[in-house]
């Protein structure tokens, strides 16, 4: 064989193992929380549009929703907005949110502009209910059974698509 | 309005460096005159666009207009200007223009500067380099755009990355980047030689300069980084082995080969095929690290935002790029004869031998880095490989080289000679374990075995490097800027081999639990901790601590650990409290609060380990005066009938 075709060969290999290193990032980027399967944490929080109706977590047993962690500093946030609120129009999945580490007022105030997708929004000021969901970065998103059990975890901006066939579809099929 | 002027830029840069691509190509195959001619303004208008691009880009982060994108996601008001610049490319996107703007410049270097060069090579030149703009550009409007719109505007940004936020690291990027594109010139003019099917002295002779500066460059980067990590991310060392930081350094090993192995091409006609390869692989090595980073493929702690869809795009441009260099290697090579020979104790013999030491520490840094994606590949479980595969399969291929190095500086060519100047060889090397002896066991106090070993090869390796330069001032010889270039660098070498001994060896370290007014006996200094104090920042709030240092009940430094919290990102940085004395570095990080006015700290005394980085620049130095040397400048194409490709060179 020409030597000189071996360095080909050892690239055509290193080629082939970074185009199957690839393929799994898309498996890798979902980092598998370990709630999935588990009882989602349970918690009660201030009720972000009604200060005199804490919000309970427990008050959705018996029903697919969505769990969405969102700040009014989060650009991915504003990005994935507009995807909640058609969501909410379309009526497929009732989503909470979950205020994280955020001011009152503007998130009340990003609510009346943008449009409110959220059946309720949970106040996270501190942060302590986020640490428990093991959220380490907003937007993500939770898909929670009747039986309060996380289905699914989405990290990043959640696209129509990705809420349709990761969310909605998932929610139908069982 | 400007986002929308950089992106039109981009796109009319594409087209430009598409013509460049085609003409610099086309033009030779086809041996049209007007065609080759026409590559020049596409170069430069290309140049020119690319500017525009990045201009703009700079301008949005300046003014921070929050309805791009990318400014919303890296910049925040409260960002201090010098930030927001460096925030152009503290993300993916800008990175990338960042990239295609330094291409940009080494491009239109070549077309300007290299005014010697044949019009058919240079035009091949440019036109290779045609093609790896327009891969990039191609990429970055297709999957990395930094001047989408966000609509609606944010209100504020979410700010650039804290790790970021440091005059260090605000320079590495572009240092790196520099070296890594330098290398696209290299292979470039690799390419451009096996189009023509020759490859003659001249042809190293021009590449020489160009691959010394991008080397030089990229050594500053890479200790810039390097620098940055000690002092930012806490930990106090100097190297982690990180996979991004192996991917930068994989190209500069490849890279050091090839300057050393284009000597030989240069001076003698040899190794051409061997150089060739070189050149394609420093360059392949560079695109493949930013595929590395940038893809995700590799869990680090540079991987901001991978994105595998960026990977995809990025391995295809790999795989174009460099197999196709590669299979036209596999095809024109084999014609490239290098019909003299050489005796063993040559100078060409010890530089094959420091081609092939460096080639092997290169290929098991790439083995360790890629390692654990090869067993992800193969289903055999997440794998790391850290230091203890890192250290020693490194130092086994690196302290020989270091050895034959300072005996090889010696050798003639052709001819070794070697046994008339042994006289230098061996009295440099016993002068210098003698210093070795001495630093062990006479400053340091102990712990001889390898320390030993190479502080007494890193000291052969300065004193040898001075036997020549001070043989020649002797005689009254002239010292070309290419002589002081090489000794510079090689003493480089050296310095850096005794002090990474040192810090290696002798670094003393204590993680502790200290409450306010206690103090701590560290490597013969006394750290007592003070207490915290707040401090204000204009984007961060935080804590310092006040450790004072005192050595035998002198007061010697105060130093002040930062811990500090981001608002925007709530990320929580380290900075950590260093004072530097002439023969070591006291360190100093703040860990946690422990409560009761308890706090845990890093207390390190690393010796020497500044001389790390000023190796580094040392060598970067000799690079850069060795690229200048006047006989690169002069070297023009020759008048005589090319080595043509099959006839081989008889130098």
């Amino acid at each position: 064989m020409n030597r000189f075709l071996l360095p080909l060969a050892a690239f055509a290999l290193v080629a082939i193992v970074l185009g199957v290193g690839i393929r799994n990032v898309d498996t890798k980027g979902v980092v598998a929380s370990p709630l999935i399967g588990r009882a989602a944490p349970a918690f009660v929080l201030p009720n972000l549009l009604d200060p005199e109706a804490p919000f309970d977590s427990r008050s959705m047993a018996g029903r697919w929703y969505a769990l969405n962690v969102w700040g009014t500093w989060c650009v991915e946030c504003r990005v994935e907005h507009g995807t909640l609120v058609a969501a909410r129009q379309a009526g497929q999945l009732p989503i909470i949110g979950l205020n994280w580490k955020d001011d009152g007022a503007s998130a009340i105030a990003w609510l009346a502009q943008l449009g409110d997708p959220y059946e309720a929004t949970a106040v996270d000021a501190e942060g302590r209910v986020a640490i428990d969901f093991g959220v380490y970065g907003a937007p993500e998103t939770f898909l929670i059974d009747p039986q309060g059990v996380v289905v699914h975890k989405h990290i990043g901006p959640l696209s129509t698509e990705v809420w349709e066939r990761d969310f909605v579809a998932r929610a139908a099929a069982k | 309005m400007l986002p929308e002027l950089g992106h039109f830029a981009l796109v009319l840069a594409l087209l430009l460096a598409a013509l460049q691509a085609f003409f610099g190509l086309a033009g030779p195959a086809i041996g049209r005159g007007r065609w080759m001619a026409a590559v020049i303004p596409a170069t430069a208008g290309q140049a020119v666009m690319v500017v525009t691009a990045f201009a703009c880009l700079v301008a949005s982060f300046v003014g921070l207009d929050f309805s791009v994108a990318y400014v919303a996601q890296n910049a925040n008001s409260a960002l201090p200007l010098i930030y927001r610049i460096a925030a152009v490319w503290g993300a993916h996107e800008g990175s990338l223009l960042l990239w295609i703007l330094l291409l940009a410049m080494w491009t239109v270097a070549v077309a300007f500067g290299a005014t010697r060069l044949p019009q058919h090579f240079s035009a091949r030149v440019l036109g290779v380099l045609g093609i790896v703009s327009f891969g990039f550009l191609l990429f970055t409007l297709a999957t990395s755009n930094p001047f989408l719109r966000l609509i609606p505007a944010a209100a504020d940004g979410r700010d650039l990355n804290p790790l970021l936020q440091d005059p260090a690291l605000a320079m590495h990027p572009p240092l790196l980047y520099a070296g890594y594109v330098g290398f696209a010139v290299a292979f470039a003019f690799a390419i451009a030689a096996m189009l023509e099917g020759k490859l003659d002295q001249t042809w190293a002779r021009w590449t020489r300069p160009w691959t010394l500066a991008a080397w030089a460059f990229l050594t500053v980067g890479i200790a810039l980084g390097s620098w940055w990590a000690y002092y930012e991310l806490g930990w106090g060392g100097y190297w982690f082995w990180d996979p991004v930081e192996n991917a930068s350094f994989m190209p500069w090993l490849i890279g050091t080969a090839l300057i050393h192995s284009l000597a030989v091409t240069d001076k003698r006609g040899l190794f051409k095929s061997w150089t060739l390869l070189l050149s394609i692989i420093a360059f392949s090595l560079s695109l493949l690290g930013t595929f590395l980073v940038r893809s995700g493929v590799l869990v680090s702690v540079h991987s901001f935002a991978a994105d595998p869809a960026r990977g995809v795009f990025i391995l295809a441009f790999l795989v174009i790029m460099v197999g196709g260099a590669l299979a036209l290697y596999a095809w024109r090579a084999p014609l490239l004869k290098s019909a003299a020979g050489f005796e063993f104790t040559s100078r060409e013999s010890f530089l094959l031998f420091n081609n092939i030491l460096l080639v092997i520490a290169a290929t098991t840094v790439f083995g360790g880095t890629l390692a654990p994606l090869i067993s992800d590949t193969l289903g055999l479980g997440t794998l790391s490989v850290g230091t203890q595969y890192f250290n020693p399969t490194f130092l086994l291929p690196m302290l020989p080289m270091i050895a034959l190095a300072a005996v090889g500086m010696h050798a003639n060519w052709k001819r070794g000679r070697l046994a008339e100047r042994s006289r230098p060889v061996v009295v440099t090397g016993l002068i210098a374990l003698a210093i070795a002896l001495a630093l062990v066991f006479g400053y340091y106090g102990g712990r001889p075995g390898l320390a030993l070993v190479s502080l007494a090869l890193g000291a052969w390796l300065v004193l040898s490097s001075l036997v020549d330069p001070i043989d020649r001032l002797r005689r009254g010889l002239s010292m070309p800027r290419a002589i002081v270039g090489m000794t510079l660098a090689h003493i480089a070498l050296g310095v850096f081999v005794i002090s990474v001994t040192a810090v290696e060896t002798y670094t003393t370290e204590r993680d502790v639990a200290l409450a306010r007014g206690e103090s701590i006996e560290v490597g013969g200094y006394d750290f007592r901790f003070d207490g915290i104090d707040d401090v204000h920042g204009p984007n961060y709030d935080g804590v310092h601590g006040i450790v004072q240092v005192s050595r035998e009940g002198r007061p010697i430094a105060t130093l002040h650990p930062e811990k500090r919290r981001y608002f925007v990102q709530q990320s929580v940085m380290t900075e950590a409290g260093i004072e530097s004395q002439a023969g070591r570095d006291l360190f100093v990080a703040l860990g946690e609060d422990l409560g009761a006015g308890r706090w845990s700290l890093r207390i390190q005394v690393r010796p020497l380990i500044n001389y790390v980085w000023l190796a580094a620049l040392l060598m970067a130095l000799g690079g850069c005066i060795a690229a200048s040397d006047r006989r690169y400048r002069t070297a023009r194409a020759p008048a005589t009938v090319p080595v043509g490709a099959g006839q081989g060179s008889t130098a």
